[in-house]
């Protein structure tokens, strides 16, 4: 066994291409979700109104109306039709997610996932077993039950118990005993389930991957010839059953991540020191000869995760 | 001999096994969820809705708990209930009318800002508002109730004389003077807690409580013969002979009232 399958995820990442730019998209999500928040932050701590309200609606600048299309659904089927201004809110985030990548919400906007993220780091860090790993299509058995009990009671049910607005409606407008939950959500992850809350539970990723399913932005394994079995991307993927069928596809299968469960969150592009994948849409499905510039290293052993 | 496709094959037994512990899982978490959505129905007494919020019920299916309406609210009457803080469902617009009264903006902002139309949109006149009804709660401290002329509650209405008036009644401590009893009429209270908010005791006795817990209701059958009466200008009834009034006398206990009735004859054991 080389000393290499020791080096720690991302290693080999970070020696290429630098710390910056084996955490490109790291900085840039984290960048993502604090400018998220500090819209919302600037009313309520400086007094410069942008953005007004929280995740689940708000008013941009006074003219520009969102609203969760999830929160609008589950509201609908509890029995309320809602006004005008909350149907374009949602429609407007529902277009926008079905264009990016509905579970880019996940990846680049929820407050939750720093808190996932950071978990999964110190699970990875302390080297702890995955631990129960429900089914992935568990989050939408949640999202059905969400509905019905919705439907069944006429409330709007899953608002009751929503980490994510309850996170960010408590940062805006105080919290309770939000960071108990929170703390919860944290032991979870850490110890109990890996990637455990948005990788299986969480309804509302459920819901925006479904809406993202055929959206265009897209991670593809374009150079996949390349890939030497590092297993990083693996590592540090929260939803790593998708790589598979674009990374070790056979040959004339497509390259593209096309799995709705994808975050698009970068990572992968990140800690592969020799880019195998990047960015691009969902019809560009080229794949790179093996001859392109960059030269598939020599194979060598996988590391064992 | 593949047993794929007949009642016997093993993927048929998976799929059934799996769906029937996801379906389990589903009913365990979905009956969680379920009573804590009956539990968030219960308001406390205390809590007022925002002006034109829809009942309750109807409330919580269309109430997304955005906060906008709290924006909006020019006198930071309104607050989102905090988990675990509040006994109110989490997130919720709501206000305590002894803390800060609704202060009954002609615009009505926080409507206005609703995105979803839990907070009613064709509320156009803020004294139809019904957050609450103001109830006078302690007529044992209330110092209008003991003679005095507090009449702050009176004072601070907004809608003066028409929600709450004074009606006079006689003070029989004294025995010659009048007290000015502070009276609520329902149908003309918006529930702003001004009233609340004012009471000058430490603890308020005219309080706004929602309406369920503040007003009885009368039996539709029920009418008033003074207003059948008068609206219809007459006795209902031709022909109707009007029997002369039993004056007090014997078989009644107050034969010793000045002026009554007084017997032709001694009655044992009534002094005179």
């Amino acid at each position: 066994m080389s000393a290499r399958t020791h080096l720690p995820v991302g290693q080999e990442a970070i020696q290429v291409k630098g710390w910056i730019g084996a955490h490109r998209f790291l900085l840039l999500r984290r960048t993502s979700q604090l400018f998220f928040l500090a819209l919302f932050l600037l009313g309520p701590w400086f007094g410069v109104w942008v953005v007004q309200g929280t995740l689940a609606g708000s008013l941009t600048l006074g003219v520009l109306p969102l609203t969760d299309p999830l929160i609008l659904l589950q509201s609908i089927v509890a029995g309320h039709w809602p006004e005008l201004t909350a149907l374009i809110g949602g429609l407007i985030v529902l277009v926008a997610y079905a264009l990016i990548g509905g579970r880019v919400y996940c990846s680049w906007v929820c407050p939750i996932n720093p808190v996932t993220d950071a978990a999964n780091w110190l699970h990875r860090k302390l080297d702890l077993p995955k631990g129960w790993q429900p089914k992935r299509s568990t989050r939408l058995w949640v999202l059905a039950t969400v509905l019905i009990v919705s439907a069944l009671t006429g409330v709007i049910a899953w608002e009751l118990v929503n980490p994510i607005t309850m996170l960010h409606r408590g940062l805006i407008f105080g919290a309770g005993f939000v960071w108990a939950m929170i703390a919860g959500i944290f032991v979870f992850d850490l110890f109990v389930s890996r990637h455990g809350w948005c990788g299986h539970i969480c309804p509302v990723g459920a819901f925006y991957g479904l809406i993202g399913s055929k959206s265009l932005l897209r991670v593809s394994a374009t150079n996949r010839a390349a890939c030497d079995d590092c297993m990083d991307c693996y590592a540090v993927c929260p939803e790593n059953q998708i790589i598979s069928p674009a990374l070790k596809g056979k040959p004339g299968t497509t390259p593209l991540i096309l799995s709705p469960d994808c975050t698009n969150c970068g990572r992968c592009i990140d800690v592969c020191a020799v880019d195998v994948f990047n960015f691009t849409h969902r019809f560009d499905d080229h794949v790179a000869a093996p001859s392109d510039p960059v030269p598939a290293p020599d194979a060598r052993a996988a590391r064992p995760i | 001999m593949s047993l794929t496709g007949t009642p016997l094959s093993p993927q048929r037994r998976r799929f059934l096994q799996d769906s029937a512990r996801a379906a389990g899982g589903c009913v365990v978490a979905g009956s969680l969820l379920a009573w804590l959505a009956r539990d968030a129905r219960a308001l406390p007494a205390e809590a007022l809705r925002p002006p034109g919020a829809l009942p309750e019920e109807a409330f919580l299916s269309a109430c997304i708990r955005c906060g906008l309406c709290v924006r909006d609210c020019p006198y930071d009457t309104l607050k989102l209930a905090e988990l675990g803080v509040d006994a109110v469902a989490t997130g919720t617009p709501y206000f305590t009318a002894r803390d800060v009264p609704c202060e009954m903006c002609d615009d009505i902002p926080c409507v206005a800002a609703c995105p979803t139309g839990a907070l009613d949109p064709g509320l156009d006149n803020i004294d139809d508002a019904k957050m609450g009804v103001a109830v006078l709660v302690d007529q044992e401290n209330c110092l209008n109730f003991l003679g005095l002329r507090c009449d702050v509650c009176y004072r601070v209405c907004p809608v003066i004389d028409e929600a709450i008036t004074l009606e006079t009644a006689h003070n029989d401590r004294s025995g010659h003077h009048a007290m000015f009893i502070p009276t609520v009429h329902a149908d003309r209270c918006t529930g702003c807690g001004m009233c609340e908010k004012s009471c000058v005791l430490p603890e308020a006795a005219i309080k706004v409580l929602p309406a369920r817990l503040a007003r009885g209701s009368s039996a539709d059958h029920y009418r008033k013969g003074w207003e059948e009466k008068e609206a219809h200008g007459g006795p209902l009834v031709e022909g109707i002979i009007d029997l002369p009034d039993r004056l007090p006398g014997p078989g009644t206990d107050n034969l010793t009232t000045p002026g009554g009735f007084t017997p032709s004859y001694d009655l044992p054991g009534v002094g005179q």
